[in-house]
C-alpha cells in the first residue's frame, strides 16, 4: 500500500523515513542495487525480455538529488532510469512487473525499461529528445503557477545531441524552472568521454546564462548536501540551473556489452556509491537496511511474477488517456 | 497591428485560420501559440498569427530558429495540461522537428497506457506554385501519416479551416499535425449552403475532421470519382468543370481532411457511382498519401472498381524555383484531366467493338 501523503513526493517521503539521512540514503542506494542486480540474474536465467541499463555506480546521483523535490515536481529521465524512478517512486514491484512485461506493470508492459510513467516521472529511451519536454513542462508549471519544477537527467554522450542546446537556449530565454542534470559517467556506451565530447560540460551550460557548476563525487551525503540548494534556486528563481555530476558505470552500457579496460572499471570501484556509504554506518544498521531492501526485490519479484502478461486484446486501449 | 478585418476574415483561409487562433486563444486560457517570427507587428511569415501576440502577449511565444527544441518545449506543455499551437514556418522543415513527432508526442499516451494525453498541434504551410524552390515548396506531409498516434488534417476552401483548426486545438486529445496549403491562404473560401457550392451538389459527414463529397449530378451518378486534399481540392474541382463542360465526363470530388486516421467511407460510397478512381497530391509520388488510397481502395473496395486507379501527383523531383521548371514537375489541372481520360479509357472489362 502506497501512502497517499508521500505517494508524489519524494521529499515527503525522504523525511517520513526513520534513521539518520546517511541511513535513509543508504536504504535507499542499497534498495536501487539490488533491485538492479536481481534484474541482471533474472536476465542471465532468461527470464527476461529485451534489454535494460542498469546505473550501478551511479546511484548517488539518484537519491542524492531526487529527494529534494516534491509533490509539485516533475522528472524526466533517460533509458538509465531504474534508480532515478526507484528514489521518485519507492514502486519496485511496478518496475518489476514492467520489466517483466506484465499487465499490472507501471505501463502494462507498453514502455519496458526504458520508457516508464509514474505520476510526474517519465523516462523514455532517445537522447536528447526529453530535453525541451522538461522544459516545456516546467514552463507548463509555472505558467500555471504551481510552483513546481523540473528535473531532466542527460549523460555525457547526450551532449552531442543538438537539441540539448536548442533546449538550453529556450530554457534561459524564457526562464523555466529546469534543473539540468548531466550524470557524467565517462562513456557514452562503449565510447570513452575523451572520444566523443570536446570542450568543457559546465561552460555548455554557462554559455546560455545558465547558473551551472560540477561535483565530482559518489558520495551520497556529499550531492545530497550540494543539490539542496540547487534544487531551491531553481524553485526561488524560476531560472534554470544546469548540474554536472562527475561519476562512474560501474557496469556495462546494456546487459553484458562491456569491453572497457578491465582495470580502469576495477580502479574505480573504490569509489562505488554503496560501500562508501555503508563504512561510515554502523554494521548493523548496513546489515538491517540491506536485508529490508532484499526483502522488498524478492517481494516485487514476487508480485510481478504473480501478475499476467497483459491480453493482446487491449492493444488498442489508451489511445488517448483514461481521464 | 490589430487582427485581419472582418471582410479579410469572412473571404479567406488565411481570415479564416487567423479568427480561429483569436478566438480559441480568449476563449482557453490553456491556449498557448509558439513560433518563428510570430510577434506583431510582423505576425508569422504567412501572416496566419498576425494580432495574437498583441492580444495575448502572455501566450504567444515567439521562438528562436530551433524547431525541434521548441516542437518539444511544446510536447512537454501539452503533457502538463496546456494546449500549445505551433507553426513552422515553412512545411519543409517539419523535418527539423520529425523526432519530437515520431519518438515524443506520438508515443507518450500509449506508451504510458493512457497516463498522459500530448495535445498538441503543429500547423505549417506546405506546397508550392510560389517561386521558393526545392527547400521551401514541399508538401511533406505524406513522410507523417504513417506515424501511430499522430492525426494529420488538412483543410481545403471546401472546408471551414478556422473549425477544423479549433477542434484540433480544443476538443482533440491527441497530437494533430495540421496542414495548411499555402497557396490557399488568399483564396476565398467556398462555403457550402443548402447542400451546395457553385454548380455542384455537396455532402459533409459527421466526422469530427469531415470528408466534403462534391457531385455535379446530384450524387445520381458519376464517371470518376477524384480523391484530393488540401490545395488540390481547388485543382481537382476545376479539372472536373473542364470535364463536364468539354467532355461531358460527370465527377465527383471527395475531399479527405483527416489524411490519417482515414475513413474509406466516403470513397467507397462514391466510387460505388463511378468505379472509377483519380487519386490527386501535390507531394512526390512515391510512398505518398495517394499510394496508401490507392493501396487501400484495392484492398478494401476492389470489387468497386471497374478501371485501374490512376494517380495525379508531383514528378518525382525536388520543386525548381523558376516558373516553367516549377510547372512542369508539380500537378496540374491538366494532368488531372488527362488522368481522368486515361481512367475512362482504361476498363477491366473488354471493349465490344462495333461492327
Amino acid at each position: 500500500m502506497t501512502d497517499p501523503t508521500t505517494e508524489r513526493s519524494p521529499k515527503a517521503r525522504f523525511d517520513s523515513l526513520s534513521g539518520s539521512v546517511d541511513e535513509r540514503l543508504y536504504s535507499q542506494m542499497t534498495l536501487i542495487r539490488q533491485f538492479e542486480e536481481r534484474l541482471l540474474q533474472l536476465f542471465e536465467g532468461g527470464e527476461l525480455f529485451g534489454t535494460t541499463h542498469c546505473c550501478i555506480g551511479q546511484e548517488a546521483d539518484a537519491v542524492g538529488i531526487l529527494n529534494h523535490l516534491d509533490e509539485r515536481d516533475i522528472v524526466f529521465s533517460n533509458h538509465r532510469c531504474h534508480g532515478h524512478f526507484l528514489v521518485y517512486g519507492d514502486r519496485p514491484e511496478l518496475l518489476m512487473a514492467e520489466m517483466m512485461g506484465k499487465a499490472g506493470g507501471l505501463v502494462g508492459g507498453r514502455g519496458g525499461s526504458q520508457h516508464i510513467c509514474y505520476h510526474g516521472f517519465h523516462s523514455n529511451g532517445v537522447q536528447g529528445g526529453i530535453v525541451p519536454n522538461a522544459v516545456g513542462m516546467a514552463m507548463a508549471e509555472k505558467l500555471k503557477g504551481t510552483g513546481g519544477m523540473a528535473v531532466v537527467f542527460l549523460g555525457d554522450g547526450t551532449l552531442g545531441q543538438g537539441v540539448v542546446y536548442e533546449a538550453l537556449n529556450l530554457a534561459s530565454l524564457w526562464s523555466a524552472p529546469v534543473l539540468f542534470v548531466i550524470e557524467d559517467n565517462q562513456w557514452a556506451q562503449s565510447t570513452p568521454v575523451e572520444k566523443e565530447l570536446a570542450g568543457d560540460m559546465v561552460a555548455r551550460g554557462r554559455a546560455f546564462g545558465i547558473r551551472s557548476g560540477e561535483i565530482t563525487s559518489t558520495d551520497a551525503s556529499e550531492i545530497y548536501a550540494h543539490f539542496a540548494d540547487i534544487v531551491a534556486s531553481v524553485r526561488e528563481t524560476g531560472r534554470p540551473r544546469f548540474e554536472v555530476v562527475h561519476t562512474y558505470r560501474l557496469c556495462h552500457h546494456s546487459k553484458s556489452d562491456d569491453k572497457r579496460p578491465r582495470e580502469q572499471v576495477e580502479a574505480r570501484r573504490v569509489g562505488d556509491p554503496v560501500p562508501l556509504l555503508a563504512r561510515r554506518l554502523d554494521p548493523s544498521v548496513v546489515a538491517r537496511l540491506d536485508a529490508e531492501a532484499g526483502r522488498r526485490v524478492t517481494e516485487a519479484e514476487e508480485h510481478a511474477r504473480s501478475l499476467p502478461f497483459p491480453d493482446p486484446s487491449t492493444l488498442e486501449d489508451s489511445l488517448v488517456s483514461a481521464r | 497591428m490589430s487582427r485581419l478585418d472582418e471582410s479579410e476574415r469572412e473571404l479567406n483561409v488565411l481570415g479564416s485560420l487567423n479568427g480561429a487562433l483569436h478566438s480559441i486563444l480568449g476563449d482557453d486560457d490553456r491556449v498557448v501559440v509558439l513560433g518563428e517570427d510570430l510577434l506583431d507587428p510582423y505576425g508569422g511569415a504567412f501572416k496566419v498569427t498576425r494580432g495574437l501576440s498583441d492580444a495575448y502577449p502572455d501566450r504567444v511565444l515567439t521562438t528562436p530558429i530551433s524547431e525541434a527544441g521548441f516542437t518539444g518545449v511544446a510536447v512537454g506543455m501539452a503533457m502538463r495540461g496546456l494546449r500549445p499551437v505551433v507553426e513552422i514556418m515553412f512545411g519543409d522543415f517539419l523535418m527539423l522537428a520529425a523526432d519530437q513527432l515520431l519518438n515524443h508526442a506520438s508515443k507518450y499516451t500509449w506508451m504510458y497506457e493512457g497516463k498522459v494525453d500530448v495535445p498538441l498541434v503543429v500547423r505549417t504551410p506546405m506546397g508550392g506554385r510560389r517561386g521558393y524552390g526545392p527547400t521551401h515548396s514541399q508538401s511533406i506531409e505524406k513522410h507523417f501519416i504513417g506515424m501511430p498516434g499522430l492525426v494529420v488534417v488538412a483543410p481545403s476552401v471546401f472546408h471551414d479551416p478556422g473549425a477544423l483548426l479549433r477542434t484540433a486545438v480544443v476538443d482533440d486529445d491527441r497530437p494533430v499535425l495540421f496542414v495548411e496549403n499555402k497557396l490557399m491562404y488568399a483564396r476565398p473560401l467556398r462555403r457550402i449552403q443548402g447542400g451546395r457550392v457553385g454548380d455542384m451538389a455537396a455532402r459533409v459527414d459527421d466526422a469530427r475532421y469531415p470528408t466534403v463529397t462534391l457531385s455535379y449530378d446530384d450524387f445520381r451518378d458519376a464517371d470518376v470519382t477524384l480523391v484530393a486534399y488540401g490545395g488540390m481540392a481547388e485543382l481537382a474541382a476545376r479539372a472536373a468543370e473542364r470535364l463536364l463542360l468539354d467532355d461531358e465526363v460527370v465527377c465527383e470530388i471527395v475531399l479527405p481532411s483527416s489524411l490519417n486516421p482515414l475513413d474509406l467511407t466516403p470513397v467507397r460510397q462514391s466510387l460505388a457511382r463511378s468505379g472509377r478512381l483519380v487519386v490527386c497530391e501535390e507531394a512526390a509520388p512515391i510512398a505518398s498519401w495517394g499510394s496508401e488510397m490507392i493501396a487501400r481502395v484495392s484492398a478494401e473496395a476492389f470489387d468497386l472498381l471497374e478501371a485501374a486507379p490512376v494517380k495525379v501527383a508531383a514528378r518525382n523531383l525536388p520543386i525548381a524555383n523558376t516558373r516553367d521548371l516549377e510547372r512542369a514537375i508539380l500537378p496540374q489541372e491538366s494532368d488531372i484531366v488527362a488522368a481522368v481520360t486515361r481512367a475512362i479509357g482504361s476498363h477491366t472489362t473488354p471493349v465490344h467493338l462495333a461492327g
